[in-house]
């Protein structure tokens, strides 16, 4: 190879001061923005400990991370599609349709079936063929991901909705309920799930290829193209993965409830995407990372439990959550280099 | 050795590429110079396989070659510097370098970033540079971007058996003077085991560079020359050279200015890139500033249109000082800006003719609050006469217009909206003679009108025919002053050799 035939002619290194001040780092405001989320989220911890000692009792903890699972899930899902740059609105369609063909197929009140487990792989292929087919509908027809995926909201919804023939059915397998009722190591099965898919997208996103594809897209999808990249390879895998986890969460929820029906993925879809944000992703793409989202759902799930405590109406809990959203992106922006906002 | 043999390449009825042939020979730094539009992106593009070729062949070594990829030529050891740098500024140095080649470092699907790392770092020190390969490219300065690229091109090393042959498409462009020092050691270290082909809007950094130099105009290879036997004043002459006659800039029609003094610039700067800047331009003068690119030139045009915030000096439009706040109070005072992009910034290409016009002072179309179509329309329609802008109607989207016709609505507008001092960046891009001849005659109607003109030009000949007076700018400061009063024009080259 030329490297070694040839290493005689290779420059001096740093001989000239040019070139070592080539590799000095700047620090951006940035990167201080990145601890921000963590900050919040601590600090909002010892206020509402401050307010309500109750908050950081064991048993009110584990009921913060109860509540945490499901949003968890499908966070996940979601932060991959907004790392893409896009956005993903079909989270409350694939839950349903997820926890509808879970409920359908193991031991219920509807139906004889009882498939056990394979009814739960069954939902996180349902999930999964949602996200897919988000993901073909924009590569294939070339449509929006925000409009794409509101389609495929809606035909999950309605979907799910004529399936359960517009009623609530419930679950009745024991080990499939033994997902929220069971505990181990102190904690319900369910949060070891929500917690097993945080590490399979942590995996996913730092460790393998399409993980960086994904990041390459959001920060430059014709640069991505030029080094080899299929965008729209890539566009499908993340939709169809974001699908396999709202299939999770589908299972969880429906197991956490004890039944399904079309309702069951209502206020998720606002939840997810304001704990992607919080958590510190960027709406645009390429930064940001399923750590922040772990931060940002804590956030928002230790908000709305706090108030609880504090005895704060549900109504003014929803005011206080649309107000996080937008101070959230308001503070992650970097606005002076954005000279248009649509 | 890379040729190309008789490439030709249109693009929607422009032939951007008339059979065009060039060598590259093995350990040789070929210069390829011309003015916009000449040919030479293109070129570069179908070397680097991005652009397939109408018709004419590639050949490596004598070996037919045929690129339907950028892929396809990085397997042939062709790599590609980009002028618009192909760095993904939200990922480290080390994932740039390897974007798209990770496969080399994955096991079972997962990645050995450590690995990558670690060869990333071993490509950097090929060009002698240090950089942190963990550190966001975001984070590097322009300068060390571009050692990244060229560091990401040279990794094709590894993968090909031959030696590479790099393109460096417009490198030196954004790089300050030590910084350009450095990139060209570098570029003369690697010429023992690689070629390079070097386009550059600076002449003498090409002789400076180059073994050979190649120079386009009008999609073709007009001359090729040894770099030791030209000089730049030479190849400009060549780059431009074309029949010249005097009736073509309406010289006739050149009116002396008036005495009034509509903008005043004194000491007038926009952070680096331009410093110390005095001129004035008087009611119905065309003043042409002329400079290659990166001289500041734009900068200067930018700031007075209020895209740009100045940092220094003073600016006065009628007299008086004003700080810019933006492009919004730039326009109240009068200052239309008729940029380059016409299709990205001068027309809202989907609205009409009509709601193009009257954008920038709908003011005047307002009755008791509401948009009087039919003015608006009367207003739209007065123009059309007037500026011969061919159109059915008002009412058709101006991106159905042509180039030429586009043009003309933006002026229009910015004299509905009274601007008397107006910026034209480039008027007469991507316009064919014909359409320039009639933007020429727009300019002499407004300057007797007592419109003040500052002209920005792709080419010195326009600059010459069509301005009163001339100022040449170079890294950022005026280096000369020119008078162009019709039988005085100056030449040429006295300009070139304040430019270079």
């Amino acid at each position: 190879m030329a490297t070694q035939t040839n290493s005689s002619s290779l420059p001096q290194p740093l001989t000239d001061r040019a070139v070592r001040r080539l590799g000095r780092k700047r620090i951006t405001r940035a990167a201080l923005r990145a601890y921000a989320p963590v900050a919040v989220l601590l600090v909002l911890g010892i206020l509402i400990a401050l307010a309500n000692p109750n908050f950081i009792e064991l048993r009110n903890l584990v009921r913060v991370a109860n509540a945490a699972a499901v949003p968890l899930t499908i966070a996940m899902g979601t932060t991959f599609v907004i790392l893409l740059g896009s956005i993903d609105l079909s989270a409350e369609g694939a839950v349903a349709v997820g926890a509808m063909v879970l409920v359908l197929l193991a031991r219920n009140d509807a139906n004889t079936h009882d498939f056990g487990w394979l009814a739960v792989l069954a939902a996180v292929a349902a999930g999964g063929i949602m996200g897919l087919v988000s993901g073909l509908v924009q590569t294939g027809l070339r449509i929006p991901s925000f409009m794409a995926t509101l389609g495929t909201w809606f035909i999950g919804l309605g979907l799910a909705t004529y399936m359960l023939g517009g009623s609530a059915v419930r679950l009745m397998d024991p080990a499939l309920r033994g997902l929220a009722l069971n505990r181990f190591a102190g904690l319900p099965v369910a949060v070891w799930v929500a917690l097993g898919a945080f590490a399979v997208a942590a995996v996913i996103q730092t460790q393998t290829r399409l993980g960086r594809h994904i990041l390459a897209l959001g920060g430059g999808e014709d640069l991505a193209e030029y080094s080899g990249i299929s965008p729209a390879r890539v566009r499908l895998l993340a939709f169809t993965l974001a699908g396999l986890f709202y299939g999770v969460a589908g299972v969880l929820a429906a197991s956490q409830l004890g039944q399904s029906n079309a309702v069951i993925g209502d206020g998720r879809l606002f939840a997810a995407v304001t704990a992607v944000v919080v958590g510190g992703t960027a709406l645009t793409g390429g930064e940001g990372g399923v750590f922040n989202t772990l931060v940002g759902v804590l956030i928002v799930t230790v908000l709305s439990n706090g108030m609880v405590l504090l005895g704060v109406s549900p109504y003014v809990q929803q005011t206080v959550q649309g107000l996080m959203i937008i101070a959230a992106v308001a503070l992650s922006l970097d606005r002076v280099r954005q000279t248009i906002v649509k | 050795m890379l040729a190309a043999q008789s490439i030709c390449k249109g693009f929607l009825g422009v032939q951007a590429l008339k059979d065009v042939s060039i060598v590259v020979r093995q350990n040789e730094v070929v210069g390829l110079i011309g003015e916009n539009g000449a040919g030479k992106s293109t070129l570069m593009r179908t070397l680097s396989g991005t652009v397939k070729p109408d018709s004419g062949t590639l050949t490596l070594d004598g070996k037919p070659l045929k690129l339907r990829s950028t892929r396809d030529a990085a397997a042939h050891g062709i790599g590609m510097v980009f002028q618009e740098q192909s760095l993904l500024l939200n990922l480290t140095v080390a994932e740039n370098i390897y974007l798209g080649e990770e496969q080399q470092f994955t096991r079972l699907g997962l990645m050995n970033w450590r690995a990558m790392r670690a060869a990333a770092k071993r490509q950097l020190a090929k060009i002698g540079v240090d950089i942190d390969v963990a550190a966001r490219t975001g984070e590097l300065s322009f300068a060390a971007r571009q050692m990244v690229e060229l560091a990401k091109a040279l990794t094709l090393e590894d993968s090909v058996a031959r030696p590479l042959t790099i393109l460096l498409d417009e490198p030196t462009s954004v790089l300050s003077r030590a910084d350009i020092d450095v990139l060209f050691n570098r570029v003369r270290a690697l010429k023992q085991r690689a070629s390079f082909v070097f386009v550059s809007h600076r002449l003498d950094e090409v002789l400076q560079l180059s073994d050979r130099v190649y120079v386009m105009k009008d999609g073709k290879v007009v001359a090729e020359h040894d770099a030791a036997d030209v000089t730049a004043p030479q190849l400009h002459e060549i780059m431009v050279g074309r029949s010249f006659h005097t009736g073509y800039y309406k010289e006739a029609r050149q009116l002396p200015p008036r005495d009034d003094v509509l903008l005043e610039l004194a000491g007038f700067g926009v952070g680096q890139s331009c410093r110390d800047i005095d001129l004035t331009l008087h009611a119905g003068e065309v003043l042409g500033i002329a400079g290659v690119v990166g001289s500041g030139r734009e900068e200067v045009t930018r700031a007075i249109g209020g895209f740009l915030s100045q940092t220094s000096g003073q600016l006065k439009v009628n007299g008086r000082t004003v700080h810019l706040s933006g492009p919004e109070q730039a326009v109240a005072l009068g200052i239309g800006t008729v940029p380059r992009e016409r299709r990205i910034e001068g027309l809202v290409m989907f609205l009409s003719i009509a709601q193009n016009i009257t954008l920038a002072d709908l003011g005047a179309v307002m009755r008791l609050g509401m948009i009087d179509h039919s003015r608006e329309r009367q207003v739209a329609q007065d123009w059309l006469k007037r500026l011969r802008i061919k159109a059915p109607n008002v009412d058709v989207a101006c991106r159905k217009l042509s180039g030429g016709n586009q043009q003309k609505v933006v002026l229009a507008r910015w004299m509905t909206a009274g601007s008397r001092i107006l910026v034209l960046d480039h008027p007469t891009r991507g316009l064919d003679v014909g359409a320039k001849e009639e933007v020429y005659d727009l300019v002499r109607d407004l300057s007797a009108q007592g419109v003040g003109i500052l002209l920005l030009s792709d080419t010195l000949e326009e600059t010459i025919g069509l301005c009163h007076r001339v100022l040449v700018m170079r890294d950022g400061e005026i280096t000369a002053h020119f008078d162009a009063t019709p039988g005085q024009k100056p030449n040429q080259v006295d300009l070139v050799r304040a430019m270079v």
